[in-house]
Order: structure tokens, then sequence, then C-alpha cells
């Protein structure tokens, strides 16, 4: 034999053993996360929606949930832990909550209206012993109305609001249901609350459709299948979690077989994945990445034919070409369809002419060119991309006359900033403001933009609107309580932001993910969050 | 000796104190706000003024950086604001991954720039002298995150021989030294080694080239030595420069390639201050900068000891 037959022998029996292949027990489905880390699971996750979707909602359950079985329609809220709910009709600031009877927490424990409580406490209550600070900023923010909870019965609990507030039952989608029982176990044997939050993270009961089953923090979670699940259980056995933050990265493991899902593809990555037989899902999302201008000031925004002429400027069929197809124009913050949508008398389309006539209107044009400064990030969750996407909106409005400056900062600044509005210093003088914006709830959709009491420093009106009319539409919405009825005072509310363009809309998201072909069943609804419980793997 | 080494670790402290105080000044010093890692965007103000007093952030920045400078005289490098898990805990396992990584890397670009180097040396003005260099220059100028998505894309998603992240089958909690878990050191180790491979190669290149032309070669030549023992002399007397090289290169390697871990997720202390960085996480950047520069002080203590050792004319004290 000769060497060169010796050394490729030798390769050819080695290679079976280097090829990473599939390997993994049947029903164990592998999924690179875009987070750098493993998002919290005590109950609470961080890592914004992304926790929520990853070690939220597979391993505990709120007392609402969204139905995301399927992907056609806008996801509506539905029982989960609560079976149904009502304002009381005397105290509109008092719920009560119907509790699903016979749950049990992964530990064995059962779930109760004392269980409701204690959870309700740990954010909002400093007295109580399960008090926990870090949770405080991850939930009480999603929660702003809610004040204590009290049992009526072993399976019937009272909420109390701050003020009469017919967003609750919205609200407490976020609001997971973590194990007393756990949690008061695991305190006995730590030092102190914070520690003993530490440990029931490692080890988490709630009542989800899985279980963890191991965690290597900044590596990887394994859930596997809760048995003992009160709903309808997952198909899967097992998943496996992978915080994989880079884009490449994640696309190379899906591509290597060392994962069967990947979140966020790279978007110039879609054609190789499809070439190799990869399945792309996608779909409208409640998000919407918009300009957010300031009305204060000198602010050219002030004016609303500018703020329209620019909405009719902006050719979104264009950046979604540029896109590859992974977004969807914005017309609104919901879109033509979804019950708040309203349908406003001002129609957001291209008409490049039109957007010129009312920039002449208010006083623009050749000789006084509108310029615009625009406060932007490189980076950021759910932030889509916004470097190329800005630079697309800065050419397209040069078409009509109107210069965009940007004042780039990286995304925590931007975040920062946010929060303290455009008439202080960190603005630095910018007219708008490029955050995106999740619209699962009516309070983040659209109350801390149009609400004149949401004005920063308070929350996000950082563009600080101010507008009687729109605070009586939100007093409106918010003491409407019958479902169908609060929907149609939102409608009038979104259409009413429509026709006075209060943001200049962009795009939608449509959370692209990559999936093998061995992934089946799996469901993308039109949220930030999918149901777990569908996929199985071949 | 002992008073030197003595010395050496008491100058370690105010390095400690004046790397902690720098990092702390830097990152206040940033834009945004570390109170973002907390809570979300979306938070309203009274919640984040809430968290903030929660965590002290509120305080004067001298007496936040004297809390923090009091915990970690006794061992504690506080928790992390994101995470809430004690720092320590994540740097050890990180910096557990990183030596790895490193030691690897550093061990493959040494012996490869030893070799190569001594080749171009000894062989001055060859064709294998300037593959050597060009090789070395190479090996320093290509960018190596660059060079490790190259290697991703050959290795991995075409030949699908070599994963393409991760630090093992099952994290690196249950490392072992099987071809399961080495596998997924082979691309990182290669794509970090390029680095400490040109230098060192253009290093030792250079110092046997100045010691083949010193006198006492040519002595030992025509003491009738044979080029195997006149190698053995060369090589001896190039070793302490070439080892405070390397020993340096281990030094940067340790503080993490924060690139190169991104590409392949490997969960090191690069990843690690990466993700810090971007949320402002003041006690794991703090922590984490520390124990690699107290580490970089020791290091190179190490590398003058054994410099010592290797070349007696060279006094410590």
């Amino acid at each position: 034999m000769t060497l060169r037959r010796l050394l490729m022998a030798a390769t050819l029996a080695v290679l079976p053993g280097l090829t990473p292949g599939p390997g993994q027990a049947q029903g164990t489905i592998r999924i690179g996360m875009t987070a750098a880390d493993i998002p919290l699971t005590h109950g609470q996750p961080d890592q914004g929606f992304e926790g929520n979707r990853f070690t939220g909602i597979p391993l505990f359950d709120a007392l609402t949930a969204w139905d995301l079985s399927r992907g056609d329609r806008p996801t509506p809220l539905v029982a989960n832990l609560a079976t149904s709910w009502e304002v009381d009709a005397a105290d509109k600031t008092r719920w009560i909550f119907r509790l699903r009877p016979g749950v049990k927490f992964h530990d064995g424990s059962d779930f109760n209206a004392d269980a409701v409580v204690w959870n309700v406490r740990k954010v909002l209550d400093r007295e109580a012993p399960q008090f926990d600070p870090r949770q405080v900023g991850l939930t009480a923010t999603r929660m702003p109305a809610l004040r204590r909870a009290e049992k009526v019965d072993d399976l019937t609990v009272a909420l109390i609001t701050s003020e009469p507030d017919s967003f609750l039952p919205i609200n407490l989608t976020n609001l997971f249901m973590a194990s007393p029982a756990q949690w008061e176990r695991l305190r006995a044997a730590a030092p102190s609350a914070e520690a003993a939050w530490n440990a029931f993270a490692a080890a988490p009961s709630g009542t989800g459709a899985f279980r963890l089953t191991r965690l290597v923090p900044r590596e990887r979670a394994e859930y596997a299948r809760n048995e003992a699940y009160w709903g309808e259980k997952a198909k899967a056995e097992k998943i496996v979690l992978l915080p994989i933050p880079e884009a490449n990265a994640r696309t190379a493991a899906l591509l290597s077989g060392q994962v069967d899902w990947i979140e966020a593809p790279a978007p110039d990555s879609v054609p190789q994945l499809k070439a190799r037989g990869m399945v792309i899902q996608q779909n409208l999302q409640p998000h919407f990445w918009p300009w957010q201008p300031c009305f204060a000031g000198e602010s050219p925004l002030k004016d609303v034919r500018v703020r329209r002429a620019l909405n009719l400027a902006i050719d979104r069929d264009g950046l979604k070409q540029l896109l590859g197809g992974f977004m969807e124009p914005s017309v609104g913050t919901v879109g033509p369809g979804h019950p708040w949508w309203g349908n406003p008398d001002f129609r957001i389309r291209t008409d490049k002419a039109e957007a010129k006539r009312l920039l002449a209107e208010a006083g623009y044009g050749p000789g006084k060119p509108l310029n615009l400064k625009v406060q932007i990030s490189p980076s950021g969750s759910g932030q889509m991309q916004p470097l190329p996407m800005n630079e697309f909106l800065q050419q397209d409005l040069k078409t009509i006359g109107v210069n965009v400056e940007f004042d780039v900062v990286d995304w925590n600044t931007l975040f920062t900033n946010w929060r303290q509005g455009c008439a202080a210093p960190s603005a630095r003088g910018a007219h708008a403001i490029n955050v995106s914006i999740s619209t699962m709830d009516p309070f983040f959709a659209l109350v801390r933009f149009y609400d004149s009491k949401m004005a920063a420093p308070v929350s996000n009106n950082w563009g600080l609107f101010n507008d009687p009319r729109f605070d009586a539409m939100i007093r409106e919405a918010r003491n409407t309580f019958e479902p169908a009825a609060r929907d149609a005072a939102l409608a009038k509310l979104h259409a009413a932001g429509v026709e006075e363009a209060l943001f200049i809309w962009i795009a939608h998201d449509v959370s692209p993910r990559a999936m093998s072909p061995r992934v089946k069943g799996f469901v993308q609804p039109q949220s930030w969050f999918v149901d777990l419980r569908l996929p199985s793997i071949q | 000796m002992l008073l030197y080494l003595l010395r050496r670790v008491f100058y370690a402290v105010p390095i400690a104190l004046a790397v902690g105080f720098v990092c702390f000044m830097l990152v206040q010093i940033a834009p945004g706000d570390p109170i973002n890692a907390i809570v979300p965007p979306d938070a309203p103000a009274d919640v984040v003024d809430q968290v903030r007093r929660d965590y002290g952030l509120d305080k004067p920045l001298l007496v936040q950086f004297g809390l923090w400078l009091s915990k970690v005289a006794v061992g504690d490098l506080g928790r992390s604001l994101a995470t809430g898990r004690p720092v320590w805990a994540d740097l050890h396992s990180a910096i557990g991954n990183t030596l790895m990584l490193a030691f690897a890397a550093s061990s493959l670009g040494f012996v490869l720039g030893c070799v190569l180097g001594g080749l171009a040396g000894t062989f001055r003005g060859s064709v294998l002298d300037r593959t050597a260099v060009g090789v070395a220059v190479a090996g320093v100028s290509v960018p190596h995150y660059w060079l490790g998505m190259v290697m991703v894309v050959i290795f991995s998603v075409q030949l699908n021989w070599l994963p393409a992240m991760g630090a093992g089958p099952g994290g690196s909690s249950d490392w072992g030294w099987d071809w399961d878990h080495v596998k997924h050191l082979v691309l990182p180790t290669v794509t970090l080694s390029v680095i400490p491979m040109g230098i060192v190669t253009r290093t030792v290149r250079g110092i046997v080239a100045e010691i083949m032309n010193q006198e006492f070669v040519v002595a030992l030549r025509g003491k009738g030595l044979t080029r195997w023992g006149v190698f053995l002399h060369v090589v001896k007397n190039a070793a302490p420069n070439a080892l405070a090289v390397m020993g340096l290169q281990l030094g940067y390697l340790m503080g993490g390639s924060i690139l190169v871990e991104t590409v392949f997720s490997w969960p090191g202390t690069g990843l690690l201050l990466n993700s810090a960085i971007f949320q402002r996480d003041l006690p794991v950047l703090q922590g984490t900068i520390l124990v690699l520069a107290m580490f970089f002080v020791a290091l190179n203590l190490c590398v003058d000891l054994v410099q010592t050792a290797l070349d007696p004319r060279i006094k410590r004290g």
C-alpha cells in the first residue's frame, strides 16, 4: 500500500466520527436563539419577548394567554390558568378571576388563589418575603395599573387596579405563575430571598408544558415535556435552547446540523438556506419600526402636513425589496383587519407628488429644504437592520427635497434617550427617534405615546405629544370593559393617530426563522411568541 | 529573589485599584445606563427610579465604587445586574473555557511559530525563509474573525466535518477529552493561533538569524560540532526572548478574543465581556477585567521568573 492510499484510508476511517450529524434523541428540537444568554428562568424572563417566548411561556403559565395556534389572524386573548374573568360592576378597579381547577406545579403542589396572590406580591409588595426587586423591572412595567391581589376562595381571586383599566386581562399575559412551595423549600436553605430566587432559577417550577431539566448559564437550557400538563401536551419530547447571538454563527449551526431551528437567520443567507432544503417561516408581527416625531420646541414635525408628507414619501416596497422581502409595509401601528385598525381617512401609501404638495403647503421647497435629524442605533433587539434601512430612507426622502441627518448612538444609549424625551439634552436636537415598538398590548402600542400623562420621563411619549382629545379617547378605552366595545374604542384612538400622522410608519417585522425540514407541525402566529407544544421532529 | 517576588506581588495592588477605577469610570462616562440591563426600555420612570434605588445605582459614583471595592477586598465580585447570578460563578466557568482555548491556541501558535521561525532564521534568504515570512505576515494580517467564518463555511457548512459553534455536545460543563468534545475546540483554536504563530515566527526568525551570526556559533562549528549540536546551542540562547513574547501572547489570548469567541459561540471571557459591554453590566465588566488584569500581571511575573531560570545572566531583584 502506498503512503497516499494509507492516508486516504485513514481519513475515510475517521470521517464518520468527524461528522456532527443529527445524533440526537428522537423528539429533541434544538433551537438557536439570538440572545447571548439563556433568558432568566425564575418566572419573569429578561431578554425582551425572546425571553417570554423561550423561558416564560414554555415553563410557566399566566392567568391569560395568547392563542398561538393559528397564523392567519391577529392572536386573540384566551383563558389560561384563569377560566373566566369580569370587572366588578360596582367597583371598576376590582376584577374577579376564576381559576382553573386541578392544575399542579411541576413540583406537585397545587395552583390556587394563594399562589396567584403570592405571585402578585413577589413584584408589587415590598414587605412580602418573596419580593424580588429584579422581577419588578421585568414585570410591573407591563402591568402598570395592577396594585394587589386578594383571595376570594381557593379558586377565585380579586385583582385590584389603581384606576379603572380594561387592559388588565391583556397585561396579565406577562405575569407568570411560579410555585410558592418550590420557592419556600429553596428559601429554607438559602441565606436570602435573592439567593432563593437564584436557586429557583436553577430549579424552576411552573405549570407550563415543559419542565427545565438542565441549565448551563450562557450555554444551554434543556426542557422535557411535562407529562402531567393540564392542557394539550407538547409533541416534542425535549427542547434544547442554545444562545447564539451572531447571525452567521446561527446560520452555520443550522447548516451543519448542530441545531434544528434558528431565530432570525442572516438575511443574505436565506437563498443558501433554501437551497439546502431549510424551511423559512415568517408572518406579520405585532411590531412596528417607525420614526417617532418630536412635537416640542422648533421641531418641523409639529406640523401635521410635514408628518403626512413624510408618511406619503416613503417607498416601502423598495425597502421591502432591500430586506429580501422580510418586512411588511406599515400603514399604521396595526394594519387593516386588526380589531384596532379603525379605518382612518388618511391612507398611508407612496404618493410622492402629494408629499411634495404638502411640503410646499407647509412652506418647504427647493428654496427652503426640510432638514431633519433622526436619532438611530446601529443594531438592537427588534430594530431589524437599522443602518441600511435608515440609509434607504435618507436616499428616498432626498427625492422630495428632504435632507436627513442621523445621530447614531448605540442601542443602550438610544433606550436611555427614549425615556428622557425630545426636549432633553440627550436628544441632541433630534426631530425624530427610531425605536421599534411592540403592539401586542394597547398600553404599549398606543397609550404610552398618545397620552399626555405619559410624556417623558414618565413613559415613552418621547415626542411630548399633548392633545386633550387623545387623552379623552384613552380614558374611554380604559373604561370600556366589554371586549368588543373596548376594541372599538381603541380602533377610534388608532384611526385618530393615523389621521394626525403621529408616527412616520415604515415597516412591520415578520420575524423570520429558519428550520430543518425535519421540524413538523410548527405554526408561526402573528405574535412575538410561538407555541412550543405544536412542533415535533422526525 | 524572594524580595523581588514580594515586591512584584505588592505592585499588583495599585494596578488592581487603577484597573478597577478606570474601568468603572469608563463605563460611567460611556453613554447609556446600566439600569437598561434590569428594566425594559418602556418601563415608566417611577419603576426605573425604584429599581435604581434598589440596586444602589442612585448613589454618588465614588460611593458606588467604594462599595464595590469593599466587597472585592473580601473576595466578593458582586452580582450581575442582568442575571442576578454571582459574577464569580459566571467568570469562573468563562475563565476555564478561555484558558483551555488560549492554551491550545498559544501552544499551536508557539510550536508552529518556533518551527517556521527557526527554519527561516537558519536558512535565511532561501525559499523556505520567504515562505515562512509570508505565512507569518499573513498570520498577523488576516482578520481572525474573518478566517474563523471562512473555516466554518468550509469545514462545518460544506464538508460537515467539524462543529460550527459551542463548547461540546452538552456544553462546557460536562467537558471531556474525547473527540466528541475536542472537535469543538479545533476551529476556534486554529483561528486564534494564527496571530501568535505569525508573531512568534517573526520573533524567532530574527533571534535565530542574529544568534547564527555571532562568533560563538562560528567557534562551535570550528570545534566540529554537528549541525544538531549547534542548533541546540542556538535554541538555548533564543529561548528566553521567545518565551517572553509567547507569555505576552498568552496574556492577550487570555483576555479572550471577543470576536473569535462570538463567531464560535465559545463561552469564554470574550463572550462574557461582549454581552456585559452591550448591557452595561457593570459588576460583570469590572470583575472580569480585574481578574484578567491580575492574571496578566501574574503571567508576566511567571515569565520573568522562567526567563531567569533559563538564562542566569538575567538578574532579578
